[in-house]
């Protein structure tokens, strides 16, 4: 048998996660859960004032979205530290950055793209006009997979650890900040009619700046703490 | 000359020169201390907006600056110890953490006591409060990660990644933050053609800050000659310096 070539490693371990996903669906749906929930907690616990509501809604729905991606990044590692496939993956001969990319694409699949399917909905339960449901759409494609890239270099630090978890937050949310801050206020620019143009160009250059740094540093966390 | 700083990465000779180095540098340091409080409370002027109450200012911008410069010496150490695997590096790296977190966090609570009559209240979400704010998490995550890390070199060089992480992160941080909102009074001191300040006030600020800088020095070579000592109790030269002071 030939051995498989970069382009086809990164293909199967893709396919491979996608099919291991889909086999566990239910644990999918979770994240997403959350992300709803969370949101509609907000106005039970601040009123229902729809000017209100239309003010904050940004900032909800950002917020929700970096604690439903913090919530789902444990799994990009963990079955696969588990049941030791993830050493088989540090000994593999191709560039092991490449394969993280491939890693934190089938995660952002799994765990990120579903939360622009159901980010419309969360749009209008808390009034936001159609302009601003569409830049939060563009804002959530551009800024998941910096979470993605970004978490995966936490998970990677921590995944060996016991007590991962609650470390996890702290190592990860405070380099979330600057998405947070970029994709929020995009959102409420163009709630007021205002443009949004600078800061879809800056989440796009975060999500540039994260793809060809995180892959790197996520590659030698693992190896450090696989070691 | 190359063959000092090549004797000093040696564990054991870095426990006997920094065992030298310390009195000096704490003695250093108290004189500087002593000099900058007398010129911060006593020579320097009252601020003819701010009254008396801008002395602070002697505590919290030498601590501020330094909050960022010892993340930059974590970094800097981490990159030195993942490339040369020199456990010295990785040493001075983590030693850096705690005293770090430690400035940040003298540097927040003395804004938040100036900024209460200055801005009305202890706090305000000012750009550059936030900044310190998420460095503090920052520090707090290093350590975090480094003592939940079992394995004393792993940790290090956990934490190095996660340093150096975090420097690429900082000035993405703090200018998403500047750009988010701004109250906070312009540099005074860095515009160094013109410093829009007082003579009788820069000279205590600068001599706060070696004051500040050889304080860390002084306290990092302690925190390293303990770590130092934890790591190679089992070596032979440990063992020789336990029974002589026995």
């Amino acid at each position: 048998m030939k051995p498989a070539t970069l382009p086809q490693a990164f293909a199967i371990l893709l396919r491979r996660d996608l099919t291991l996903a889909y086999r566990r669906r239910s644990e999918m749906i979770n994240p997403l859960l959350f992300f709803v929930l969370v949101t509609a907690l907000f106005p039970l616990g601040i009123g229902a004032d729809p000017e209100l509501l239309r003010n904050i809604g940004p900032g909800i729905i950002w917020v929700a979205a970096l604690l439903a991606s913090l919530l789902s990044l444990e799994t990009v590692f963990r079955s696969d530290f588990d049941d030791g496939s993830l050493e088989q993956l540090l000994l593999s001969p191709h560039p092991l950055s490449v394969l993280m990319i491939a890693k934190v694409l089938a995660h952002w699949l799994i765990t990120g793209l579903p939360l622009l399917v159901v980010a419309p909905l969360l749009a209008v339960l808390l009034n936001l006009s159609g302009d601003a449901t569409a830049t939060l759409l563009i804002t959530l494609a551009l800024g998941t997979p910096v979470l993605s890239l970004i978490g995966a270099i936490g998970v990677a630090l921590t995944v060996g650890l016991r007590k991962g978890g609650t470390i996890l937050s702290l190592l990860v949310l405070p380099l979330y900040v600057p998405v947070l801050i970029f994709a929020a206020s995009a959102v409420a620019n163009s709630d007021a009619g205002l443009p949004v143009n600078a800061h879809l160009s800056l989440l796009a250059a975060l999500l540039v700046l994260s793809i060809s740094l995180s892959p790197a540093a996520t590659a030698a966390s693992l190896r450090i703490s696989m070691s | 000359m190359l063959r000092f700083f090549h004797q000093l990465a040696s564990p054991r000779h870095f426990y006997r020169i920094s065992g030298k180095l310390i009195p000096w540098l704490a003695l250093a340091c108290l004189v500087f201390t002593l000099t900058g409080v007398y010129q911060g409370l006593v020579v320097a002027p009252t601020d003819y907006q701010q009254g008396d109450s801008y002395r602070i200012m002697f505590i919290h911008v030498p601590a501020a600056w330094m909050s960022l410069f010892i993340y930059m010496v974590m970094a800097a150490a981490g990159v030195i110890g993942l490339v040369w695997h020199i456990k010295l590096a990785e040493i001075v790296a983590i030693s850096s953490a705690h005293i770090g977190a430690s400035f940040t966090f003298l540097a927040l609570i003395t804004g938040s006591i100036w900024g209460k009559p200055m801005w009305g209240t202890w706090w305000v979400w000012d750009a550059r409060l936030t900044s310190e704010l998420i460095l503090l998490f920052l520090y707090l995550g290093v350590i975090a990660l480094y003592n939940a890390v079992e394995d004393r070199r792993t940790a290090a060089r956990a934490t190095s990644i996660l340093a150096l992480v975090g420097v690429v992160n900082i000035p993405i941080i703090h200018y998403s933050v500047e750009w988010w909102n701004t109250l906070h009074q312009g540099p005074t001191v860095t515009k160094f053609d013109a410093p829009s300040i007082d003579l009788r006030m820069l000279i205590p600020l600068l001599l706060m800050a070696v004051a500040f800088k050889i304080f860390y020095a002084v306290v990092l070579l302690l925190r390293a000659r303990v770590e130092v000592l934890q790591r190679e109790r089992n070596s032979a030269w440990v063992q020789e310096l336990v029974k002589e002071h026995e």
